[in-house]
Parts: C-alpha cells; structure tokens; sequence
C-alpha cells in the first residue's frame, strides 16, 4: 500500500495542518510517512501546498509526480493541480471557494462545500475540518480515532474551547451523508 | 523507544540538544529559522545558553570563543550565511577549535532564492576560508539520518579539534518525518571539561599554567610544521570518517551519485527505470569529505555511465570524476536556483546518457 496525497490551497486556510494530522496519523498506526510543504514567504494569503505520502514500506522520495488524491481548497489550486490526479484518482473539492467542477472524466471528484459548513457550525476557520471529514469519510486512510487523538493535541490549553466545534465539524460528512459527487 | 513525527529543522536542533549542546548561536535567515526558534525556548531548558547574534560573522565567531572555552558549540545558517561565516571556520581549524556547523542550504549565488539547493558543494568541501584548511562534511538524506549526522558531529568535532559541517539541503529542513530521538547526554560540567578539554582555555584553577588559543604563527617552519600536525589529523580522518551507502549496484548500467534531497529522487528514478527494464543503482555519499572514493569500486561490469545528480551546475561531479578514474564516462543531471527536478526528469534524462554513451 503506498498512497500519494497533495493538498493545495492558500495561507491561513489550514491545508498543511489537515496534511499534517493524516501523517501524524498514519505514523501513529504504524505507517511509513512523509509531509512536505511548499509555500512562499507570506504568512496569509500566498500558496501553501504539500505532499503526504504513506505507506506500508520505507518511502524512497518525499516528492510525487502524481496524486492518487487531491485536495483543493481553492480555484487556483484546482486550475493548477487538476492534471496531476491519477486516473481513476480521487479529486477533493472546496466547492465554497471553487465555484468550476473539474474539467476531467477519467477521475472521482466529490464536492464539499467546507466553508459554508463550518460557518453554520459557528465559524468558517473550521473549513479544513470539515473536509478533512469528509476526506475520511471517502478514502478511509487512517481511522478516525487517530485522527480525534491528534485533534486533542491540537485543541488544547487555551484552545481547549474550540475543540467542541471542531469535533461537530469533522463529524459533518464522516457521520453524515457524503458531499455530492 | 516511539517515534515522533518532526520538522526536520526542529529535529535537527533536539539532535543538538541531547548531544549535549551547551550554547548555540544563530542569526536568522530562511529556510532554518525554526532552529534557532527552538534553540531560543529549549536549549535553556536544557541548562545550555542560546544568543540570536547581531550578524553571521558574529555568530560563527562567539561559538569560536565559546568551543575555546570548553563549550559544545553549535551554529546554523543558510548558504549565503554559511558565505559570512568562513572566515571563523578557517579560523576554528587553525587553532584547533572543534564547533559543529549545520548548514540547511538554498539556492544561489548571492541572496539567491529560498528553496533547496546544493550549490554550496564547493563551499562546504573547499571553502571560502584562506589556508591548508579541510572540514569533514556529512550529507543526510533524510530526517533521522541528519538527526544522528549532528549527534555524533559533536564527538567527531572534539575527536579531530576541528570543525565539522552537516550539510542538509533545504528540504530536509522543511519536511517531517518520524524520527527517533536519541537519549539525552549531560552537558559537560567545568571538571568534566577540564579532565577532557585539557587544551581549553577555562582559567588557573582548572589547570597548570597558561593555556592560550591562536593562529598566528610568524616563524614560517613553525606555521608549516603546525599545518603538517593538522594534515596527520586529515589523513586519519580520510581513513576514519569516509561515509557512503550504496544501492541496487549489482548490474546496473547506470549509476547515479546523488546525495541529500538529489538521492532521495534518484531512488524513484530507479524504480521507475526498472520497469522500463533497465538497471540503475546508486552511489550515496554521506561524508562530501572525505569523499567515498572506495564506494566507485563496488560498481559492476556492466556499467556504461556514471551520472553525478546535483542541485548546483554541476560540482561534486569534480569529485566523482576523480574517483572514476577514468574508468566510465561520466554524465552531469542538475538543476538550480532551488528548481528541483521530478523523477520523471531524472529518467528521461538519464536515459539520454545511456543512449549517447552507447552511440546510439
């Protein structure tokens, strides 16, 4: 098992972090993993892209040519990272922020509509929650406890108070119904 | 015990940390900011001392005092940092002061860019500093590799009296992963030092009469038979420090010699070459110097080309072609100014190589 992941979009959006919990996971359920990053020097608003790559054996390279799953959080990176999707690869859509469906037949494309959600849960920082629920809920790459354990780490301290609408956000399309297809 | 997923950068200073670091310093500059970051909140935890200098030649040179004094000295900077700080290198290694050096390298020349790159081979293997002066240098090509890399450069350091530089390309220090942390060593205590650092300069009461640390030596004999002392410790070091891996060599038509991120993608490109049915392995060198001249003669007969993979226009190839020997053509695959190429690149350019060496 070798699964190659990239998750685009821009600064502040909290795509890195996402890549970051499934590779702590992973790590945590005994796989092999990488995490990469990839972003300009802007703290907010410029590119933030990385690579997670996870499998069962030693990983010879950190960077990947292809992605078996893409996650865009935003219209440029779906513009930009469409190609790269394997066929019959899966595509993640922030469809708040991307108002265009993807251009190619030959991948799955699921339509999550992050920010919109997390703004009805009470506040739309929670967006990459949201989808990193429903990425869980699609791929099943790590279990879903792993992911609450790092969650629990994350939220804590004096963060401790956003722990709650974070967990309704994850649970959105891992416990509901799946985003459209 | 568990491994921990970690920033390389953040990984690279708990190395230093539980090698019994005792002071760090460090002016910031991209892509290791995370180390003096976390040098600034940990290592006085640790009961060392962390001083953000007010310049690279500041911080190279308060390390030199510092490592004079006893100190297990630790410095970070980026290439055009690593630049500033040569003069104290040549410096540390005439007098015979051992300090270990981490550079986390971008793209140049100049300021350059802040992506990965390796054209500091020529920096880091022959430097920029004046004089008979070689500084071993280690290359990892991954987290845990540069973690073990920086915990024994302190031993390696003291064992030679001499700098030592671990040279790790900027993505090494930007991405995670799981790492096993090393135990924890005590930092040395001022009887300690003294027992082991005879030569320190640590005050009378530590020991007998005046210790002095210094370069100058105006008798020309004098000044080459000190050279001639530093080159035995060289020579041994040659013997002793030479570190390399090597991989898939058994009938492989083309090997590649990559270190750092550059092996990491020779590694793919290999794989990808086998399933179009053609043999690559690869030369790893891990120490730059001394570089792994004997690793050239695990190669097989079936060999057509040697293709030196570099982030740079093409440096190491230098050493790789001394090691060659003549014995095989020698091809250059580079990249620069922090582009860094896919595997995909590698292959069809290596398989170029292959074909023109052929005469086809």
């Amino acid at each position: 098992m070798k699964l190659k992941m990239f998750f685009a979009g821009s600064g502040g959006q909290g795509t890195l972090a996402i890549g970051q919990m499934i590779a702590k996971a992973a790590m945590d359920e005994g796989k092999e993993v990488t995490w990469l990053p990839s972003y300009g020097p802007e703290m907010r608003g410029g590119t933030a892209n990385c690579t997670v790559v996870v499998s069962d054996k030693p990983i010879a390279c950190p960077l990947i040519n292809e992605a078996d799953l893409l996650v865009v959080m935003n219209l440029p990176s779906l513009l930009k990272f469409e190609p790269m999707v394997v066929p019959e690869g899966l595509l993640m859509v922030n469809s708040s922020l991307v108002p265009e469906k993807a251009k190619r037949s030959d991948i799955r494309a699921v339509y999550v509509p992050a920010d919109e959600k997390a703004r009805e849960l009470g506040s739309g920082k929670a967006a990459n929650i949201v989808m990193l629920g429903a990425i869980l809920k699609e791929t099943g790459i790590v279990s879903p406890e792993s992911i609450r354990a790092q969650m629990k780490k994350m939220f804590s301290g004096h963060k401790a108070k956003f722990l709650p609408m974070n967990e309704a956000a994850f649970r959105l399309y891992l416990e509901g119904d799946s985003a459209p297809s | 015990m568990s491994k921990v997923l970690m920033k390389g950068n953040e990984a690279f200073a708990e190395a230093a940390i539980r090698a019994g670091c005792s002071c760090y310093f460090g002016y910031p500059i991209t892509p290791q900011n995370e180390i003096p970051e976390y040098m600034s909140h940990e290592l006085a935890k640790a009961g060392g001392k962390f001083i953000q200098a007010e310049s690279e030649l500041a911080a190279v040179n308060m390390a030199y005092g510092a490592a004079a004094s006893g100190g297990r000295a630790f410095i970070s900077t980026s290439s055009p940092g690593l630049a500033l700080m040569q003069e104290g290198l040549g410096f540390t290694a005439s007098c015979e002061v051992p300090i270990v050096a981490l550079n986390v390298s971008r793209g140049g020349p100049g300021v350059g860019g802040i992506q990965p790159g390796q054209a500091d081979y020529f920096q880091v293997t022959r430097g920029g500093y004046n004089g008979d002066v070689r500084i071993p240098v280690f290359a990892p090509s991954g987290i845990q590799e540069c973690v073990d890399l920086i915990y024994s450069a302190f031993d390696i350091a003291e064992e030679y009296r001499n700098p030592v530089v671990i040279f790790a390309d900027g993505m090494m220090g930007q991405m995670m992963e799981p790492v096993e942390l090393p135990p924890k060593k005590p930092i040395a205590d001022d009887a300690e030092i003294a027992r082991t650092k005879p030569w320190a300069i640590t005050g009378t009461d530590a020991h007998e009469g005046r210790n002095v640390v210094f370069s100058l030596r105006l008798q020309p004999d004098v000044l080459e038979a000190h050279v001639e002392h530093m080159f035995e410790k060289y020579a041994r070091a040659e013997r002793e420090l030479v570190r390399y891996s090597t991989s898939n060599l058994e009938g492989a038509e083309i090997v590649f010699v990559a270190f750092g991120t550059m092996s990491r993608l020779c590694a793919e490109a290999i794989e990808l070459l086998a399933e179009k049915g053609v043999k690559a392995g690869l030369i790893r060198p891990i120490s730059l110097w001394p570089f792994p001249d004997a690793a050239f003669d695990e190669i097989g007969p079936e060999a057509k080309v040697l293709i030196s993979t570099e982030l740079s226009m093409g440096q190491m190839i230098q050493d790789v072609k001394n090691a060659a020997a003549g014995r095989w053509p020698v091809r250059l695959i580079s990249r620069t100014g922090g582009v860094v190429p896919s595997s995909l690149e590698i292959v069809d350019r290596a398989l170029k190589h292959l074909q023109e060496v052929q005469g086809k």
